[in-house]
């Protein structure tokens, strides 16, 4: 088996005495998409924000390509050049047009040409179907359109993996289906991706493996026709059990 | 629809607009009530003649107001460079104090005595501390001119509160926006500089053009080193003919620079209003 491209060992994380990571594995292969499920407050977005090394862990390991970046001594910025992340709430740039916000970190922070960020920018654009948007600013344009523009930013850093937390818990009910599209367009196209959600028809989709989160711990993880459809722990059995009776299954 | 039988739109927008019209003319009315009889039973008092003359004189304003401006001048320009100063020095303590490199805690320190203790002494005294007391030292490279010593009085004071308003723009910026230029791989210094201090900047523009206005009248402070700027001038003036229409000119003066800033700022706000009205009803 090859390196993983994240590998979450053991780890923890309290805030304020409170533990909110209590032991956690995951790993991502290359091409993979592994979603993370589990109520609010179980840890999935906590987890995401400690691989991209903005929340430090309390202990444990997360590696990534199979270095340790969670050493004091490591460079956060340049492990967090080599992910890509996207938020609950788009946090997109409102004094940014869409093509400057796109074009921003693969400028300042990676070392691409203008000519040629733009160029890129433009394409993915046009491929996700925002092309006659690149002039607008974020306030000109729906949730959906905001997180697929934040999702574009994201993947136009050409990042090793991608971290999605809850990216359309957000949006209205009838713009889900166009963001997930194109995380599924993405997933066809062999990014690596870790994933939180809430969404469980979507992550049936994308997921080579699920795991269900649970008070900061692993709980149970497996196929996704598993665990979510055969749970096999009692805890699975009820926070699926509640998802269903809000019909967002 | 036929002509002759008004629709229910039409009659509605009649009836608003005839409820507009009369309220124009309630209010024209209105204001002339107030101020024409304001004016008119102040100017018909019996010791009016005397304030008009001691005020208002026509022959004591075209006789000092030439000077005057020319001494407006000098006020021009002293706010107009220490405005500058002032924009460039707060930025550098508000960055420099929202900073965490523990390398960097002296500064930080430096900056949060220098705020409050600058913030806590009154302008004019700061004026004459410099103004004075630096030419008194008569160390070789101080500057000696009350000018460049008065520009550096004021930057001092109000550095002290713009770099305040600055550091509550770099709050207000939501932390969100900070997480995503770091994960996008930006580094700290170029997620403030490109993400957070721009929207900082933006959002403080309104209070940091308070501060200008106030400044733009606060330039009259330095008349104390003896410069002979507008009010100064008119002080003058005033005090060789017994007639205060030489400082009632001055004042106008000060009035004619910072009014036009204050409307404009009046402006500013109630388009930022109406967007964040707009805003939230599409939320």
């Amino acid at each position: 088996m090859s390196t993983p491209v994240v590998d979450v060992r053991g780890v923890t994380k309290e805030f304020d005495g409170k533990p909110v990571l209590r032991g956690v594995d995951v790993t991502v292969n290359e091409h993979e998409a592994v979603v993370l499920i589990g109520a609010s407050g179980s840890g999935k977005s906590t987890l995401l924000r400690c691989v991209d090394l903005l929340v430090e862990i309390d202990d444990g390991d997360i590696l990534i390509d199979g270095e340790v970046v969670t050493d004091p001594a490591s460079d956060p910025q340049r492990v967090r050049r080599s992910l890509a992340m996207v938020f609950q709430n788009f946090n997109l740039f409102p004094h940014m047009s869409v093509i400057d916000q796109i074009t921003l970190a693969p400028v300042k922070a990676h070392g691409i040409s203008k000519a040629e960020a733009i160029e890129e920018g433009r394409a993915l654009l046009a491929r996700f179907g925002l092309g006659d948007r690149e002039k607008d600013y974020p306030d000109q344009l729906s949730g959906g359109q905001q997180q697929r523009v934040a999702l574009i930013r994201a993947i136009a850093t050409r990042p090793r993996a991608l971290l999605l937390d809850e990216i359309t818990s957000a949006l209205d009910p009838e713009l889900v289906g166009e963001v997930l599209e194109v995380v599924r367009e993405l997933k066809v196209g062999g990014m690596t991706m870790l994933i939180a959600t809430h969404e469980m028809a979507f992550a049936r989709d994308v997921a080579d493996e699920v795991c269900f989160l649970h008070q900061g711990q692993v709980l149970e993880r497996g196929a996704a026709r598993d665990v979510i459809d055969n749970p096999q722990q009692a805890e699975t059995q009820r926070f699926l059990s509640r998802m269903h009776a809000a019909r967002v299954i | 629809m036929s002509a002759s039988v008004p629709s229910r739109r039409e009659v509605r927008a009649a009836a608003h607009r005839s409820r507009e019209r009369r309220g124009a003319l309630i209010a024209a009315i209105s204001t002339l009530i107030v101020i024409g009889g304001g004016v008119l039973w102040m100017t018909t008092r019996q010791g009016w003649p005397t304030v008009e003359e001691t005020f208002f004189s026509a022959e004591a304003f075209r006789t000092s107001f030439p000077d005057i401006l020319r001494g407006f001048w000098i006020d021009v320009k002293l706010f107009l460079v220490v405005e500058v100063l002032v924009l460039v020095c707060s930025l550098l303590v508000a960055v420099l104090r929202s900073t965490r490199a523990p390398a960097l805690f002296p500064f930080r320190l430096i900056g949060a005595v220098y705020a409050d203790l600058f913030r806590g002494v009154p302008t004019i005294l700061i004026v004459y501390l410099v103004g004075f007391g630096i030419p008194a030292l008569d160390l070789p490279l101080m500057p000696n001119d009350p000018i460049i010593l008065a520009a550096i009085a004021l930057t001092l004071s109000y550095t002290a509160y713009v770099s305040e308003v600055f550091r509550a723009g770099i709050d207000s910026v939501h932390p969100g926006q900070r997480g995503a230029a770091l994960a996008v791989g930006l580094s700290r210094a170029q997620a403030m500089r490109f993400v957070v201090l721009p929207q900082a900047v933006r959002n403080v523009v309104p209070p940091l053009l308070n501060d200008f206005i106030s400044l733009q009248k606060d330039v009259a402070l330095v008349s104390v080193l003896g410069i002979v700027e507008a009010f100064r001038v008119a002080q003058i003036d005033a005090a060789s003919t017994f007639n205060y229409t030489p400082l009632l000119a001055a004042a106008s003066l000060y009035v004619i620079v910072t009014v036009p800033l204050s409307l404009f700022l009046d402006r500013m706000q109630r388009r930022h209003r109406r967007s964040r009205r707009l805003e939230e009803a599409r939320a």
